[in-house]
């Protein structure tokens, strides 16, 4: 039961959010000029680390806003957020 | 039953003028208000309250609290019923029933007893090694043993009561209402914090409430009233008695299980039974305590043999004079406390059986100074009798303490109080993450590493005197006030100073010296609840079981409902012993949530029945409630599936709606179609990315059918759009997929496409649409408008207008989903039914009926439109749908487009979206059944596709059906077969998937 | 290796059980091995038995960090089933339950594989449209299949509410009768047992802390037990597969979620079938002991803990009291999680990996357990031979790049 630190609301039930997975992917800008394998690494493969992950959450059920949040994937803590903005 | 008086005349916490009924397995006893249902046992002079679960061995109540693990109940009968209380756990209250468990037909003669004679046989995993023949016998096999297992039986009917959560945010969250967290909610209470203090027990007090021992006897209660009243007055803190802490989950989230009325015999329902509080705090302090451990040796379960200290709390707290004659066995200081309790109630203590060679303590002298025998260096080898303890056998130790020796005497008895020394209670500390270690000073776990913002306090971290917990509890309220940016007020406080005794240590003794073998005298249980002995833990090893982890899975030990609470430690301690190791190489075994177990009905609270997940309804819901419509759930919205006429079967009802739309009128509830409104310069740029089409060329007014596809290239959800204005946008999902569109939408915008300027809202509540379809819809719409003209030059398929309908401003879309002339009507919600109405009247001289989804599927697929979901499964790209000419090639990019280019999504044999016909029209292919083109394939039979939608069509008359099959696309015409669930084979052709009107002349007249 | 019967039960009885042999011996390791498989869980211990008895290879080490089956295995809700919807999918797991039909009579040891039929809930049309294509195809592929309405689903479990009145009503299920249950610690300790008797050490405590890779090949792996040597190294370590892959440089497309379970407290027999609920996410038996054994579906987000949400379980418990309204009183003793790999279709990873010598079997997501036999068969296949068994062949890593994807999310969901 995290309760997550939106940065537009403040820290909130971990019931009124979505996750959203790694943070660090970037859409391909052509997708068209990639291989197959280099699109599978974008729409398949993932870090998942055992530790600190970046990754994405939005407060669905709030300011519906998506963030990154650094998060330990063992001990739970959330170290940093980031508004994109 | 004796003729001896087990109720004090006075003392204890208990009511005497507030007298109980209740019986036990049928007989008529009395206890008292404040009394528990094992104190009231007691108190009657009942010694075997149930059976144990493996051999059937008589069992008494061995414990006071939570701890206890041998005197399950089941408490009254029928639907109110619960199956496994344990008796120490629940306050006694007038007319409470209470029956024995794992006994037939009494506690006292139990015909399952038997069973104990083949206990050789039935050695620890002992089913792993046997009932494997005959092959698949083992259900059989598994049908006795289940009958034999498990503990009482569960209501058979619905429960009669109710259950509430309730959210808490608190600054410092207490668990334990002994002396440590009594100290620590009133040092965080003064500093003015919101503290909320729970105690699972029926009044605050802890160890207090049982302990008359100091030397400043008559401080410990008056403190007590002193602090509850101090606590009471403070705004801010929230005192919960039968208050579990059952589980410590992240960031500092608890769960409390508040019994609310467990305790009153109330049948008025008025109040919940009990309450589960949900609770996130900024700070949390653990007072749980400490449970005494037993000592483990030959028949230590006879009844009668019960711990230090719950005699104590049966004497001081419940006025329970538990026998005639006791003996008291330990290896510490602390069960001397007993004997002074009970040689003050004028028990004849026999002896004082004391492992350790010289104990010399303060509270040993005071015991000799009564005259007491204490046996120094010695240990009891055997306890006599069966239902009831009736003596000890004693032996010395030899030099080492390790072994037995010498001659052995008998001394007479109908109470062992036993002490082992004392095991912290670290559950919930475990679950918070924080580590252990072993602690050789009080031969114990104790809390190591904290993992959140939390400390323990008193004896749970090992602090055993009340002078250290009073210290403790103070010194982790001031941190924890300090922590939230809170200043202490030092100068008030009613802070009790209390100097306990200096204690020798205990001398750990996880399994007392016996002089027989391991495995051949009596049993010396570690585990009581699961009938674990110290001889199955060393069988284990020998075994090659060696971890604790696979000891306890073996063995059972510690997989109760007490989960090990008395015996885990001393089982921890046994394999250290038997591996040559010591307790902190063995390490525990995690503890999990619950503490104590916690009603399913608790954990759903209020979350069950209709309120499960919310309903959702249209405005127009209560209209179709009125005219007698069934409905089918999509999603959380309830939409009306038909509308059956009084002597209608489902199909007359389906045909009627389906002709009705077809040659004349009907009208259909589409509220639930999912709606957004996008505006902003970026709109048509994201459109863009968002659909397989193109939208930079819409022309204002105009509305397009899109596809939306995921990164993999997969249909995600369809709809249809329309521009309203240069930078303004409205898209339809579909009903279940309009959350999800949504999310999806603003992903992008938010996280990829952050330049785009682009705003969304979800309006799909704030409309009413009603859709108006047949070659009458003209007419009928235009008897409700005089603003908007419908004809077909003036307001052409595929186009939208703004107007007034019944005197309403509204939005008409002529879009249409059943393939007729068609109009969709959108009103605020505010106006939907009476608009609803509107239209029906208009309609009555045209005959309109109202259209249900079933009839509107039959119609849509008549028409070959798919619907996602049933049609496709995420794995269905536009080219398998036929639908290629919806995605733009001139495009540079959407979502979804490169995946489309993968080896797998170019094959030709992908599964295709196609229309069947069967031979016979008459018969109407089952949804979901599967397709093959070779009726003679051996199974495994290749299959080749499956039909998605199914219907009997009226207005074709004859059965049609949409299918997806491999390379459908190419081979038009060709024959397959579906084999149905009863041999039976159906054969069809496969065909295009428009049915009807392929030109689409009857939408667009 | 003692026979476990009946009569040997007796005869150690009267010699006080001080006789009987080791389960397993727990050696240290030797410095080189034919094989090394990391992860001493049901499907590693199961590909070291079939790589030893139908592949010839016994000179294999077991490698697990902690205590065998301390991993999934011995976390999971116990459910052996094979009624999935694609082919590929059905094929293996298909496989697997005739491995378990006899599995304990090859093992020697009562693995309590009890067919006692799993019914699979629809709640709405779709759902049931959804079961229909399965019970079909399952039955053109030879699986035993049934379609139920909701009065032979009451029928056949008496204390279910099939009410229309219910917020999800069951319309009617699938039933897999041969589908059931198998206790999770006996098929850990059958194989282990097994392996064990055929050569195969299986070390415990012994944590792998690199994969050595030298031109592309593996050459065995840094332990905390020291370096042991291997040409083929097999990893099985569902929950902890990205970290391993990392440890030999590439990625998987996988996450680890938490994956919760919880046993009531004991009580009389009430339930003699395994009933699941992809709809409203959760799924029950009741075990031999008595517990009602329940899980839910996997925590919404990454986690290696071993930790789940309480709120996972709150909608899972109010779930099942929709389903059977008369457990009401009944309690939740313990709950936990394990950690599982999740794919993006829900179906494994067996295979050859960019690394030669080195494989992978990962990937099972929440239906690992019933697939265990199996697994460990086509890998021991794989491994010996250096390529993949015809049934884990559709199961490559390549199939993310060329898109062959076998979905089975609507098929399987939440409840394995």
């Amino acid at each position: 039961m995290l309760l997550i630190p939106c940065p537009w609301c403040g820290p909130r039930e971990e019931n009124e959010f979505t996750y959203g997975g790694e943070a660090d992917i970037v859409r391909p800008v052509e997708p068209d000029s990639l291989t197959d394998s280099e699109w599978a690494n974008y729409l398949f493969m993932r870090k998942n680390p055992r530790g600190l992950h970046h990754e994405q959450w939005v407060h669905t059920f709030g300011c519906r806003q998506w963030f990154n949040v650094q998060r330990d994937t063992v001990t739970y803590q959330i170290t940093a957020t980031d508004n994109l903005r | 039953m004796t003729s001896h008086h087990h109720r004090l005349s006075h003392g204890g916490r208990i009511d005497r003028d507030k007298p109980l009924k209740f019986t036990f397995n049928g007989t008529s006893l009395q206890g008292f208000h404040g009394d528990t249902l094992a104190s009231a046992l007691l108190a009657n002079g009942v010694r075997v309250v149930a059976r144990s679960l493996k051999y059937h061995r008589p069992r008494g109540v061995v414990g006071a609290g939570s701890e206890e693990s041998n005197a399950m109940v089941k408490i009254g009968l029928g639907a109110g019923a619960s199956p496994n209380q344990m008796a120490t756990q629940v306050s006694l209250y007038n007319e409470l029933d209470a029956y024995s468990l794992n006994c037939w037909p009494s506690p006292n003669f139990d015909i399952g007893a038997i069973i104990g004679v083949f206990s050789r046989f039935m050695p620890p995993g002992f089913y792993y090694k046997t009932f494997m023949w005959p092959q698949n016998a083992w259900r059989i096999y598994e049908g006795v043993i289940k009958r034999a297992s498990g503990y009482g039986t569960a209501p058979e009917a619905p429960d009669p009561d109710r259950y509430d959560q309730i959210n808490a945010h608190v600054d410092v969250l207490v668990i334990g209402g002994g002396p440590a967290g009594l100290s620590a909610a009133l040092e965080a209470g003064r500093a003015g914090a919101r503290v909320l203090i729970a105690d699972e027990q029926n009044e605050m007090g802890g160890s207090l409430l049982s302990d008359r021992g100091l030397a400043n006897g008559a401080l410990a209660t008056d403190w007590l009233k002193a602090s509850l009243s101090e606590l009471d007055a403070m705004d801010e803190v929230t005192v919960l008695k039968h208050a579990t802490a059952f589980g410590y989950y992240d960031h500092n989230f608890l769960g409390i299980a508040e019994s609310v009325s467990d305790h009153l015999l109330s049948d008025s329902n008025t109040v919940p039974r009990q309450r589960l509080w949900r609770i996130r705090a900024n700070h949390v302090i653990l007072a749980t305590g400490a449970i005494e451990r037993p000592l483990v040796f030959p028949n230590n379960d006879r009844p009668g043999v019960m711990l230090a200290s719950a005699v104590s709390t049966y004497i001081n707290r419940y006025a329970v004079n538990p026998a005639i004659k006791a003996v008291v066995f330990t290896n510490n200081d602390n069960a001397y406390q007993s004997a002074l309790d009970l040689h003050r109630i004028g028990v004849h203590v026999s002896a004082v059986i004391d492992v350790r060679p010289k104990p010399i303590g303060k509270l040993a002298e005071q015991v000799r100074g009564l005259g007491i025998t204490v046996l120094e260096g010695h240990v009891v080898v055997d306890v006599k009798g069966g239902k009831s303890v009736n003596g000890v056998t004693v032996m010395p130790l030899d030099r080492s303490g390790n072994a037995v020796v010498g001659k052995s005497h008998r001394l007479d008895c109908d109470l062992v109080a036993i002490s082992g020394g004392w095991n912290p209670t670290v559950h919930l500390h475990c679950q918070s993450g924080g580590t252990l270690r072993y602690d050789p000073g009080t031969s114990s776990f104790i809390p190591d590493s904290v993992m959140q913002a939390m400390q323990n306090a008193g004896s749970c971290k090992g602090s055993f005197t009340l002078e250290q917990c009073l210290m403790d509890g103070r010194l982790a309220g001031a941190k924890a006030a300090r922590e939230i940016g809170l200043r202490l007020d030092t100068s008030s406080g009613n802070n009790a100073t209390v100097q306990s005794p200096p204690q020798e240590p205990v001398t750990p003794m996880w399994l007392v010296p016996s002089p027989k073998p391991l495995g051949l005298g009596p049993k010396q249980f570690v585990d009581l609840q699961t009938d674990t002995t110290a001889a199955d833990i060393a069988i284990a090893v020998r075994e090659g079981y060696e971890s604790i982890e696979h000891i306890k899975r073996y063995t059972t030990c510690g997989m109760g409902t007490d989960q090990g609470k008395l015996g885990n430690v001393n089982a921890i301690g046994i394999l250290a012993n038997l591996k040559g190791t010591d307790p902190e190489t063995i390490g525990a075994t995690t503890y999990r949530p619950m503490y104590t177990p916690v009603p399913f009905g608790t954990v759903a609270g209020r979350s069950i029945g209709s309120l499960f997940d919310p309903v959702r309804k249209t405005s127009i819901h209560q209209w179709h409630e009125e005219s007698g419509a069934l409905f089918e759930n999509v999603g959380q919205w309830k939409r009306p599936w038909y509308y059956p006429r009084p002597t209608e079967s489902m199909q007359d009802a389906v045909y009627r709606e389906c002709m009705a739309t077809r040659t004349g009128v009907s009208l259909l509830d589409a509220s639930t179609l999912g709606k957004i409104e996008i505006k902003g310069p970026d709109a048509t740029t994201m459109l863009n990315m968002i659909y397989t089409n193109a939208w930079s060329k819409l022309e204002i007014g105009r509305c397009r059918y899109g596809l939306m596809l995921g990164e993999d290239g997969m249909l995600l959800d369809d709809g249809v759009t329309a521009r309203l204005g240069e930078y303004h946008y409205l898209m339809h999902t579909t009903t279940g997929g309009a959350a999800t569109v949504m999310a999806w939408l603003e992903r992008w915008l938010q996280t990829e496409w952050r330049d785009l300027e682009v705003y969304l809202t979800s309006t799909t509540d704030h409309w009413t649409t009603i859709s108006i379809n047949g070659p009458d819809s003209r007419r009928v719409v235009g008897k409700l408008s005089n603003d908007i003209d419908f004809s077909n030059e003036a307001f052409p398929f595929m186009s939208i207008r703004h107007g007034t309908v019944a005197g309403v401003p509204a939005r008409v879309f002529r879009v249409s989903f059943v393939g007729e002339l068609s109009y969709e009507i959108n009103v605020s919600s505010n106006h939907g039914r009476r608009i609803w109405e509107a239209v029906i009247e208009a309609g009555i001289e045209y005959g309109i009926t109202p259209l249900g989804t079933e009839a509107m599927h039959v119609l849509r697929a008549e028409k070959g439109y798919i619907i996602v979901g049933q049609d496709t499964d995420g794995s269905v790209t536009p080219n398998d749908l036929g639908m290629d000419w919806i995605v733009s090639k001139r495009k540079k990019d959407f979502l979804g487009k490169r995946s489309l280019y993968r080896s797998d999504i170019l094959r030709q044999d992908r599964k295709q979206m196609v229309g069947l016909l069967t031979d016979d029209p008459h018969v109407v292919l089952p949804e979901g059944g599967q397709i093959v083109d070779n009726t003679s394939a051996a199974i495994p039979v290749p299959m080749v596709g499956h039909v998605t939608s199914s219907y009997m069509s009226p207005f074709l008359k004859r059965s049609i059906a949409l299918a997806l099959i491999k390379g459908g696309h190419s081979i038009i015409g060709e024959k397959v077969y579906i084999p149905l669930e009863n041999g039976k084979t159906v054969s069809a052709m496969i065909v295009d998937r428009v049915f009807y009107d392929r030109e689409g002349a009857r939408q667009d007249e | 290796m003692g026979k476990y019967s009946l009569f040997n039960l007796i005869r150690h009885g009267l010699s006080y059980h001080r006789d009987w042999s080791k389960t397993w011996r727990n050696p240290e390791p030797q410095p080189s091995y034919d094989v090394v498989l990391i992860g001493g869980g049901g499907h590693g211990l199961a590909t070291a038995y079939y790589l030893a008895k139908e592949q010839g290879i016994t000179n294999i080490a077991v490698l697990e960090k902690g205590w065998i089956g301390g991993g999934n295995t011995g976390r999971n809700t116990e459910i052996v089933r094979s009624n999935y919807l694609w082919d590929e999918a059905a094929r293996i797991y298909e496989f697997s339950l005739n491995l378990w039909n006899d599995l304990s009579q090859q093992l020697n040891f009562n693995l309590m594989y009890s067919a006692k039929g799993v019914l699979s809930l629809g709640h709405t049309l779709q759902d049931m449209r959804d079961i229909s294509r399965r019970v079909n195809a399952n039955r053109l592929n030879g699986i035993d299949s049934e379609l139920l309405n909701a009065d032979q689903v009451k029928k056949m479990v008496p204390s279910i509410n099939v009410s229309l009145d219910s917020r999800y009503p069951v319309l009617g299920a699938s039933l897999q009768r041969r589908g059931g249950t198998a206790r999770h610690d006996a098929v850990v300790w059958g194989f282990a047992r097994a392996a064990d008797a055929l050569g195969v050490d299986v070390i415990q405590d012994c944590k792998v802390t690199g994969i050595k890779v030298q031109k592309g090949k593996v050459t065995g792996v840094d332990t905390t037990k020291g370096f042991i040597k291997s040409a083929k190294v097999g990893v099985i370590t569902a929950g902890n597969s990205s970290v391993m892959a990392k440890m030999a440089g590439f990625r998987l497309p996988i996450e680890s979620h938490p994956l919760q379970a919880w046993v009531s407290e004991p009580i009389k027999p009430v339930l003699d079938t395994v009933v699941m609920s992809n709809t409203v996410h959760a799924y029950i038996s009741q075990t031999a002991r008595g517990e009602l054994l329940a899980g839910a579906g996997i925590d919404p987000y990454t986690g290696y803990a071993q930790r789940g949400s309480f709120s996972v379980v709150e909608g899972a418990v109010a779930a099942i009291l929709g389903l059977f309204p008369i457990f009401s009183r009944v309690r939740l003793n313990r709950q936990w999680a394990g950690t599982v790999d999740t794919s993006p279709d829900a179906c494994p990873i067996v295979g050859l990996t960019p690394i030669q010598g080195l494989y992978f079997n990962c990937g099972w997501g929440t239906g690992g357990y019933k697939a265990t036999p199996g697994s460990g068969w086509v890998f021991a296949h794989t491994i010996a031979n250096d390529k993949p068994h015809r049934l884990n062949q559709p199961f490559s890593l390549e199939r993310f790049t060329t898109g062959h994807l076998i979905d089975e999310h609507g098929a399987a969901g939440v409840a394995h």
